[in-house]
């Protein structure tokens, strides 16, 4: 009794599901999905190697100062940093009074219950990076978290920084030209063309538009390609400020779980050693 | 009940003859994982996942405890609560990979669990028990592990909280104010964030409670095993302890060096980008997908596209999606083959392995977004799994010719067990 209800609701759900597959397939084949913009002309991440990267990689302090100069004066315009305080900034190779200097720079919101008053004061080491209010239209994501939130982290930041290109004639690997084959996909106006972006079309004209726009003082030549990685390397630190820690501590558990379970395995071995048959 | 020759507890000094009388406690854990409990001598290391699951529970029992304290589950504050735990919490960045990877390898364990169990007929009698406990088991962390996922309030939590509930939704008439009473609202908002995080912290205690009863129903008949036949004599079994303590401290070794590879090299690599992204009611992600373990029951649910005679096509894929896994509870009467081991069955075997491939297949595929050919791959590997458990199971039990048994667990190991020989003394 029991298998033949169960072949009978057996034999329902497949007939649904083969129900589904044939309309599905017949308007498949009526219609078959057309190409998109998105798809043909959307770039992954070009290949960039940071210092961070890989289970022995560290942070480079030299590079994510650099990286924290071109935030500080280009990305702090329009986007916050709001989960790092400034003393974070200390693990980056800024010494305290450093980190002072770097607080006193930014002014912090404060309200004033007794008169209603919103002021500011001058920042903290103990303040964390202070909300940036964006006058124009459209909202600039919060960088903290940027290269976690994103397919591709801190390549698909710098890959994005320097992907803006000329939307006229522009053509993909395959030599496939955009405006040819989707004359509808047109930037409106407002809008950026850079193919390392979801849909192409990105609010943010090209923020690093010339070589020196920024000042380095090591004696790394500032161009466009270097700055874009240096403030990419800087916000892999701020989405991840403990990596460095996380790999070391996961060498040491590794070196140990290797050692503990190499023992593990000879007290199994020689306890069934009596046992045949193991 | 155990076998007539289980070691006894002995207690051995005073103090130990003293708890004995009062409460005893060392006599249970005696019989129950140590060298009271005797257990076939030829489990492989399938066997292992058992002790595995127990311990992926404790760690995330003791992990969730600890994040709890510093969590908040306000939907204003609970984003940034997860980061302040990254990084102003002493080791709360690990804690809290700790706990998220935990999640993850303990469905990877339990996976491999239950994959045994359908393998080596562990559901068939007698011990369908433990099975329907363990079927009990795993709808419960799903259930766990889904809030556990809504409370960082990111966005993948958010809109994974709002399909999850909208399945609900599908139960015709009552299904909206069902979701409503769910979610304490019209969408995912504080009260939703805050019953979600009074039942993830309540319910794996309640899933321990069912590992008690789980390990209770195991040790009625005792341990299955890899030929699928039941102990006959001493000489098919040892201790647990020393023997399988010491085996599964070698596994637990092995899952360990696995899972901290994970925790502490590549510990996103499980997640969703889009959940470092804070919750927001006015934009949808592109692809709202659950989480890796979800896939293959998220593939059945989207395989479902068309309406079905009067049923609507969403409400046939939750009532799919349920049955999935509900089905599994039938599975000891659907499998009616007196032989339990996949290894004396071709024709199941071979039915076996489509399986496995069958899920891996839905799992990829409730991973991928919603479009061709995803979509159809999975109308057809939906279909080969009901198909599977509902139709072949049932059919190949009938027809099947197993193969020949060994007659005990010794001979299977040994080669000859003397035991088989009926009258041993008459050759002389």
């Amino acid at each position: 009794m029991i298998r033949i209800i169960s072949i009978l609701v057996g034999a329902f759900f497949s007939a649904a599901l083969l129900w589904s597959f044939g309309t599905g397939a017949a308007s498949f084949i009526k219609e078959p999905p057309a190409a998109t913009a998105e798809k043909l002309f959307h770039e992954h991440p070009k290949a960039i190697h940071f210092a961070s990267d890989g289970a022995f990689g560290k942070f480079d302090n030299q590079q994510l100062q650099r990286g924290f100069k071109v935030y500080k004066e280009v990305c702090a315009n329009c986007h916050a940093l709001k989960h790092v305080a400034f003393r974070d900034l200390k693990a980056i190779g800024y010494n305290d009074d450093e980190v002072k200097a770097i607080a006193k720079g930014f002014q912090i919101p404060v309200y004033n219950p007794a008169t209603g008053e919103l002021n500011t004061r001058e920042g903290l080491p103990t303040d964390r990076f202070p909300p940036v209010l964006y006058a124009g239209q459209g909202n600039p994501p919060d960088l903290s978290l940027i290269t976690k939130a994103r397919h591709g982290g801190g390549a698909y930041v710098a890959s994005l920084l320097t992907g803006y290109a000329e939307q006229a004639g522009y053509k993909n690997a395959k030599g496939q030209e955009l405006l040819k084959l989707f004359p509808d996909a047109k930037t409106p106006d407002g809008l950026y063309f850079n193919p390392y972006f979801a849909n192409l079309n990105l609010a943010m004209p090209a923020p690093l538009a010339a070589d020196d726009q920024v000042t380095y003082t090591d004696g790394t030549k500032a161009t466009v390609a270097q700055m874009s990685e240096d403030v990419s390397a800087f916000l892999i630190w701020t989405a991840e400020p403990k990596l460095d820690k996380r790999k070391q501590t996961g060498w040491a558990v590794v070196g140990f779980l290797l050692f503990a379970t190499a023992l593990a395995y000879m007290a199994y071995r020689n306890i069934w050693a009596g046992k045949k048959g193991h | 009940m155990s076998f007539p020759w289980a070691n006894e507890y002995k207690p051995g000094n005073p103090l130990t003859q003293w708890l004995d009388e009062k409460l005893p406690l060392p006599r249970f854990v005696y019989n129950a994982v140590g060298a009271g409990y005797p257990v076939p001598r030829n489990l492989n290391y399938a066997w292992n996942f058992g002790v595995l699951a127990g311990f992926c529970l404790m760690l995330q029992i003791v992990t969730g405890v600890v994040l709890a304290m510093h969590y908040a589950a306000n939907a204003g504050v609970a984003f940034d609560s997860v980061e302040h735990i990254m990084r102003d919490v002493n080791w709360g960045w690990m804690l809290r990979y700790a706990h998220a990877n935990g999640a993850s390898a303990f469905f990877v364990v339990v996976y491999i669990h239950i994959f045994r169990g359908f393998f080596y007929g562990s559901y068939k009698a007698p011990r369908e028990m433990i099975w329907l406990l363990g079927v009990v088991i795993f709808l419960l962390m799903m259930a766990t592990a889904f809030m556990g996922y809504v409370l960082p309030w990111g966005q993948m939590s958010f809109w994974g909280a709002k399909v999850i509930t909208g399945l609900f939704g599908a139960i015709p008439l009552v299904g909206e104010p069902i979701q409503v009473w769910l979610l304490g609202g019209f969408a995912p908002d504080n009260a939703a964030l805050n019953r979600f995080f009074s039942l993830h912290f309540l319910l794996p205690f309640v899933i321990a409670a069912v590992v008690v009863l789980h390990i209770w129903a195991l040790h009625i008949p005792g341990s299955s095993n890899p030929t699928g036949v039941e102990v006959k004599n001493e000489s098919d079994t040892v201790p647990f302890h020393p023997y399988y303590t010491a085996k599964d401290g070698f596994g637990l070794g092995v899952f360990l060096l696995g899972y901290c590879t994970m925790l502490f090299f590549f510990p996103n690599a499980l997640g969703h980008p889009d959940n470092y992204i804070p919750a927001n009611a006015m934009s949808t992600p592109a692809h709202i997908v659950p989480e890796w373990y979800f896939w293959p029951f998220y593939a059945i649910l989207r395989a479902f596209t068309a309406d079905f005679l009067i049923i609507p096509a969403k409400l046939m894929g939750v009532l799919a999606m349920f049955s999935a896994i509900l089905v599994w509870f039938f599975l000891p009467w659907l499998d009616r083959s007196p032989v339990r081991s996949g290894h004396f069955r071709p024709v199941f075997k071979k039915f076996y392995f489509a399986l496995v491939v069958d899920v891996l297949v839905l799992g990829y595929c409730g991973g991928a977004p919603a479009e061709e050919p995803y979509v159809m791959i999975s109308q057809i590997a939906s279909i080969y799994y009901f198909a599977h458990f509902l139709i072949i199971l049932p059919i190949v039990s009938a027809i099947e010719q197993p193969e020949a048994l060994p007659f005990s667990i010794t001979e299977a190991v040994l080669g000859k067990d003397e035991s088989a020989t009926l009258a041993p003394a008459a050759a002389h």
